[in-house]
């Protein structure tokens, strides 16, 4: 028999046995003496030493004995174990059977304690600090030392939301060396020597790092602390909650910490497949957006034009008045908050109890050509580690990405990718107009594409079956992206990997809410799948009219009298802002179901308050197709409403029952639906656009991860850590249009004045502007990725009449 | 008398700048590279490890036998490096050298450069010795124009560039390495082993680190044979070496004998302990080595004889001490060097140093307590051996030998400031400047 290991598996030919304090222990081979010791539940202190980071035997705190190394002969001095790796045989002997490595180690904790402040009662650390606790279990009750301890004023800021307090800190480094190794931005390193060794940084440049929070989790002690949650709470008075973060389609575990029914902080969980014990600063930082003055907490109707504060059976009743009204000339936006049970809900509800296809998910460009790439390649696939998984990106030889930026758009993807470049020489290749912040970082190779040419660029690259690529949200709005990428990883044997931005969008797919699918990959199109549904619904029938995807629901909200049915979505998602304001300005009747009150509550008939992500279970579905359970974080006496439970009020009201109103119901019911096996829907082919005119440049765009999205409010320290907003074109466009330090892009119709940084390397006759800066989002001027506009300086627009003023866009 | 000495590498110091090239090859400097072209890189090799010769920065180890750890199939290009970084207190060996006679060093950099097949050497210089550091260019430039090095050095084909760096003034540099790292442009700060340099060293390339003046001694073992130079010296500590002698003594310098010679011997050739007074302590090299009392004076000066006298030859950097001199004081001054060099990476170098400075303050003002011994000593255990580098070694090893030998003057120190006991201006070598000063 013939035994193959996966990649990262032990087989058994790979271990080595040791002796840790006389017991034996198997172990793969290059593992760290302290790593073998957990094996066998031993606990050996330490500080510096992190399974994620490199080794470093800067604390000294994990000294053990080794009277034996495997060859008879024995180490004259304790070796540190976080750095010692197991040889045949070796016997380590930590501070449980020998009295030198105990006295070493409680040595240790006192050096470290000369020099810390006592100040326990009052540090945020306190209570859950890996040098108290060890100093409890590994050190001397008492200090010998009544000297004069180091001090140093306090605290510094070595970012917006990152503080220090130097006099706390045990210098093991772990942060500086998550800087480096981990995130690729070492703008912190140790600086000074002796005992005045202290974290330092370049006052120029700020740790502005998109997982800059990671640094205090993995601080052993409270030198480091976030503006948002220090002295916010003591770790002993927190209840703690396992659940998934609601931001991206990453899928982070997170622990979030509450008290008093409100959330105080949010930690990376730990999940070794997933984000391993990492998240980036948007996941951990940005929980309050639906926290402030604006949240809903009542229902809300519209009476001679004015929305006022309505009971929730007065609500429904209204809700229900305008649907029926409607008839099945109604649309349904849910956007990319919600969760995979949700999704079903308003899919369900769309079809079963409105009677039509008229739902999209997508907020944000979208095209028929990326429905049915969708519905192709994406809904009804299965988790699989092996092919198509963070897993598998690290196993991977190649990455080629495609029109995303995995710092800016899936954070834990980017970690992984970069973890494989590092480990495991991973080549990654960026299909993308310049190389990114995150594409250096990557060591990624940069195929310079002007926007809209990345078909072609793709068709002339080469892949195996060791290749995996990744396609982002805005191929969407390149034609024939999306096809192209399926060609490709058709004919080079690669895999191909969709990743949304959004947390509720693969769950969306998942659901059916498209205007091309039904639940479990369902073409709706498709009488046999229609009848699927039907019977297990226990409904007469089925919409078979084509569902209209977003825009075109806005466009008949505007145009043709659709009302609408609204979850998450905002205007400046969209392509064009204004025509979705259009759309729900015109709409006969709009009904909004959301946390705080937005643009769309503004203009809604009827308003219901929906609980936020912290008030409700469920589950996220990744983009690796995996499941990712969301828990109730705070349980209250009256649990606000979910979107199921609203929707199944409606439906009930309506006289066609929902059938679900809990999460679990709506999961059991997917679950039993199960996955269509029949013929899928074809792609469907997009021809390119033409090439800008001589005199116009193809405009680049891409979301960063901390920018003007409604999800950061409330939260100032972070959006103060957000990159500047410029933007970026090659010195031959500079050159060509005399552009120096702004630019002012037009098209459309509208202009934007920005900051420039000018870019080597970057593709020809491309300029590139953040989508959704604070204050300047481009759906203002409803200009996409790909589109054709025109630069000059700003002095020159001025001379033009453009009308610029201090850097802000308009509509002209 | 002085037919104890043996001056091959001091030989030319007094000579008319004895510096210049020209002066140099006058004595057959540049005799030892032509021969060394004109056989094998393993036969250099093999000639240097018959020799016997051993590292001269402090740790003795064969430096053939480093040579030979170079791994041979690694793709990797492979460098030497020379540690001119001389820090340790009352070392003053290197320098000299460097400044009188640099040409001795660069053909040593060359020679030995052929036997390990290197393209590239760089001899990383302290930074504060600045005379040094241009004595050096100039040297190296002379050397690149008289074909010595560069392309094609004298028609064998054989290619080096030499690189003179200048440190930035960390005693942690001179650990090899520190030294790296920082060589590589990074903070200066002790790298975790394995891999070692022969394997992984500057730009994680095989590399050769060597003390400038075993690399010294390779011209003259070329030149005049292994055998030669295996007829001076002990059994197993070959060859002749320099000797720095400072402190109370009536003529300090440099003193070039066979490895062995006693420190009775050299102080002979020194004149002796100043007029009028008798050697109370003395380090055989430097403060990171274990002090000796008279009792030692006729202890071989070598690798064994120190290693059994429970010290270590160290730098051989003899600073004698005489009665007037506290040895609380001494060591207080050399823990203050020690928690200022501490690079800072790990805790006990960094947190004990810091502590040990306040305790042995205490003695030295009389106001030690009652078990601060018992703590010194502790805290010294808790230090040696549990240390990322050998600095923290270093440190404690002159503490732990003083209040071995001299355990009374700290016992004293308990009652008595140390300036009281042992006025500090009678142990001065020059009038202080303006007197009074201390009260």
């Amino acid at each position: 028999m013939t035994v193959t290991a996966k990649p990262g598996e032990v087989v058994a030919s790979d271990l080595i046995t040791v002796f840790v304090d006389g017991t034996e222990v198997s172990v793969p081979k290059g593992t760290l003496a302290i790593r073998a010791a957990e094996m066998i539940g031993v606990a050996i202190p330490r500080f510096c030493d992190h399974p994620l980071l490199d080794p470093v035997g800067a604390c000294r705190q994990c000294l053990v004995e080794v009277p034996d190394m495997g060859n008879g002969r024995g180490m004259p001095k304790p070796q540190a174990s976080c750095t010692l790796e197991c040889a045949p045989g070796m016997k380590i002997q930590t501070q449980n059977t020998s009295a030198v490595a105990a006295k070493a180690q409680k040595g240790m904790i006192e050096f470290l304690l000369i020099n810390h402040p006592l100040d326990c009662p009052i540090c945020d650390k306190g209570g859950e600090c890996p040098l108290q606790n060890q100093a409890m279990s590994n050190g001397a009750g008492e200090s010998r030392y009544d000297g004069v301890k180091r001090t140093f004023p306090k605290p510094v800021s070595i970012s917006a939301q990152i503080l220090l307090d130097r006099e706390r800190c045990i210098l093991c480094a772990r942060c500086t060396r998550f800087s480096e190794q981990i995130s690729g931005d070492p703008f912190i390193t140790l600086v000074e020597r002796g005992a005045l060794q202290q974290v330092g940084f370049y006052e120029d440049q700020p740790y502005n790092s998109y997982f800059s929070g990671n640094v205090i989790q993995i601080c052993p002690v409270g030198a480091l602390t976030s503006v948002s949650y220090r002295f916010q709470s003591r770790p002993f008075d927190l209840v703690s909650t396992p659940t998934t973060c609601e931001h991206c389609a990453g899928g982070c575990q997170l622990r979030t910490d509450h008290r008093h029914f409100q959330v105080k902080r949010r930690l990376a969980g730990d999940a070794p497949e997933i984000n391993e014990e990492w998240n980036c600063d948007k996941g951990r930082f940005a929980f309050r957006s639906a926290r402030g003055d604006d949240r809903l907490t009542r229902p809300l109707v519209r009476d001679n034009g004015v929305l006022r504060v309505a009971s929730w059976p007065e609500a429904i009743d209204a809700a229900v008045a305008g649907l029926r009204a409607a008839g099945t000339q109604v649309g349904v936006l849910t956007g990319g908050r919600l969760t995979l049970e949700d999704a079903y809900g308003y899919s369900k509800f769309a079809r079963a109890v409105l009677g039509t296809n008229n739902i999209d998910f997508r907020s944000r460009p979208h095209s028929a050509e990326e429905a049915a790439f969708l519905a192709n390649r994406v809904a009804g696939r299965a988790l699989d580690t092996d092919t198509l998984s963070y897993t598998a990106l690290q196993g991977a030889k190649q990455v080629i990405l495609v029109a995303f930026e995995p710092e800016e758009e899936a954070a834990m993807v980017f970690l992984r990718l970069r973890k494989a470049v590092r480990k495991n020489g991973l080549k990654v290749v960026s299909v993308a107009p310049y190389a990114s912040n995150g594409s250096v970082k990557l060591n990624a190779e940069l195929v310079a594409t002007v926007p809209g040419t990345e078909p072609e660029v793709l068709a002339g690259l080469s892949a195996d079956a060791d290749t995996i690529v990744l396609v982002g949200e805005r191929a969407a709005a390149i034609p024939g992206a999306l096809t192209a990428a399926a060609d490709f990883a058709e004919r080079t044997g690669a895999r191909l990997g969709w990743i949304p931005r959004r947390a509720g969008d693969r769950g969306a797919v998942e659901a059916g809410c498209l205007p091309n699918l039904l639940p479990g990959a369902r073409p709706a199109g498709e009488v046999l799948a229609r009848v699927d549904v039907q019977a297990a619904w226990g409904v007469d029938g089925l919409p078979t009219l084509p569902g209209l995807d977003a825009d075109a629901q806005l466009a008949a909200a505007a145009r043709e009298g659709l009302a609408l049915v609204v979850a998450g979505i905002e205007p400046s998602d969209f392509t064009n802002a204004a025509e979705v304001r259009e759309g729900l300005e015109a709409a006969p009747f709009v009904v909004s179901l959301e946390q705080r009150l937005s643009e769309v509550t503004e203009r809604a008939d009827v308003v219901f308050p929906i609980a936020l992500i912290e008030e409700r279970p469920g589950h996220f579905m990744n983009w690796e197709h995996r499941r990712r359970r969301v828990n109730t974080v705070i349980e209250q006496p009256n649990q606000p409403m979910t979107d199921l439970r609203v929707l199944a009020a409606l439906a009930e009201a309506l006289g066609r029952p929902l059938g679900v109103r809990t999460a679990r119901q709506a999961l059991t019911e997917l679950d039993e639906l199960g996955v269509w096996d029949g013929e899928r829907q074809p792609l469907a082919r997009t021809r390119g656009v033409a090439a800008p005119a001589p005199d116009e440049l193809a405009l680049a765009t891409w979301r960063e991860l901390i920018d003007g999205s409604r999800g950061n409010d409330n939260e100032p320290a972070l959006l103060a850590t957000a990159k500047a907003v410029v933007a970026r074109t090659s010195p031959e466009v500079a050159d060509a249009h005399g552009l120096s330090d702004a630019v002012t892009i037009a098209g459309n119709g509208g202009w934007l004045t920005l900051p420039l940084e000018i870019v080597p390397g970057m593709a020809p006759d491309t300029v590139w502007v953040p989508t959704h800066a604070p204050g300047t989002p481009l759906s203002e001027l409803g200009l996409v990725h790909g589109d054709s506009v025109t630069v000059s300086s700003p002095a020159a627009a001025l001379d033009r009449g453009d009308g610029f003023d201090r850097g802000e866009g308009g509509v002209a | 008398m002085t037919d104890l000495l043996t001056p091959v590498l001091s030989e030319n110091w007094a000579d008319e700048r004895a510096w210049k090239l020209t002066n140099y090859e006058r004595r057959g400097g540049y005799r030892a590279l032509r021969k060394a072209l004109s056989t094998t890189p393993a036969d250099v090799m093999n000639t240097v490890k018959d020799s016997g010769l051993r590292g001269r920065g402090g740790a003795g180890f064969p430096t053939g036998m480093k040579w030979s750890f170079v791994p041979k199939d690694n793709p990797n290009p492979k460098y030497l490096v020379v540690n001119a970084d001389e820090s340790e207190p009352g070392t003053c060996k290197d320098m000299p050298l460097m400044l009188a006679s640099p040409h001795t060093l660069v053909e040593g950099v060359i020679i030995s450069s052929y036997a390990i097949g290197c393209a590239y050497a760089f001899i990383y210089c302290r930074g504060e010795v600045l005379h040094v550091i241009r004595r050096l260019q100039q040297a190296v430039r002379e050397a690149y124009s008289a074909g010595y090095a560069g392309k094609n050095i004298l028609g064998s084909g054989y290619d080096l560039e030499v690189v003179v760096h200048a440190g930035a003034g960390a005693y942690i540099c001179g650990e090899e390495t520190a030294l790296l790292d920082s060589l590589e442009g990074r903070r200066g700060q002790p790298r975790l082993r394995p891999p070692f340099p022969a394997v992984a060293g500057l730009y994680a390339s095989p590399t050769v680190v060597n003390n400038v003046e075993s690399i010294a001694s390779v011209p003259s073992i070329i030149d005049r044979g292994a055998a030669w130079f295996s007829s001076m010296g002990t059994e197993k500590s070959k060859g002749m070496t320099i000797y720095s002698l400072s402190g109370h003594v009536q003529r300090p310098g440099q003193f070039e004998a066979p490895l062995g010679i006693t420190l009775r011997q050299l102080l002979e050739l020194s004149g002796g302990i100043r007029e009028g007074h008798e050697l109370k302590f003395w380090t055989p090299g430097g403060s990171s080595t274990p002090i000796l009392t008279a009792e030692h004076l006729d202890l071989p000066l070598d690798y064994e004889g120190m290693a059994a006298a429970g010290t270590m030859l160290g730098t051989k950097a003899l600073q004698c001490f005489d009665e007037t001199t506290s040895v609380v004081r001494t060591t207080l001054r050399w823990i203050e060097f020690y928690k200022h060099e501490s690079c800072g990476k790990c805790t006990p170098c960094r947190e004990g140093n810091w502590w040990l400075v306040q305790i042995l303050s205490k003695f030295e003002a009389g106001k030690g307590e009652e078990g601060d011994i018992e703590k010194l000593l502790d805290i010294a255990d808790d230090m040696g051996g549990r240390s990322f580098c050998a600095l923290a070694d270093g440190a404690v090893a002159c503490l732990t030998s003083a209040i071995k030998h001299f355990r009374g003057e700290f016992e004293l120190g308990m009652k008595t400031p140390a300036w009281e006991l042992f006025p500090y201006e009678r142990s001065a070598l020059f009038a202080p400047a303006t007197q009074g000063a201390h009260a």
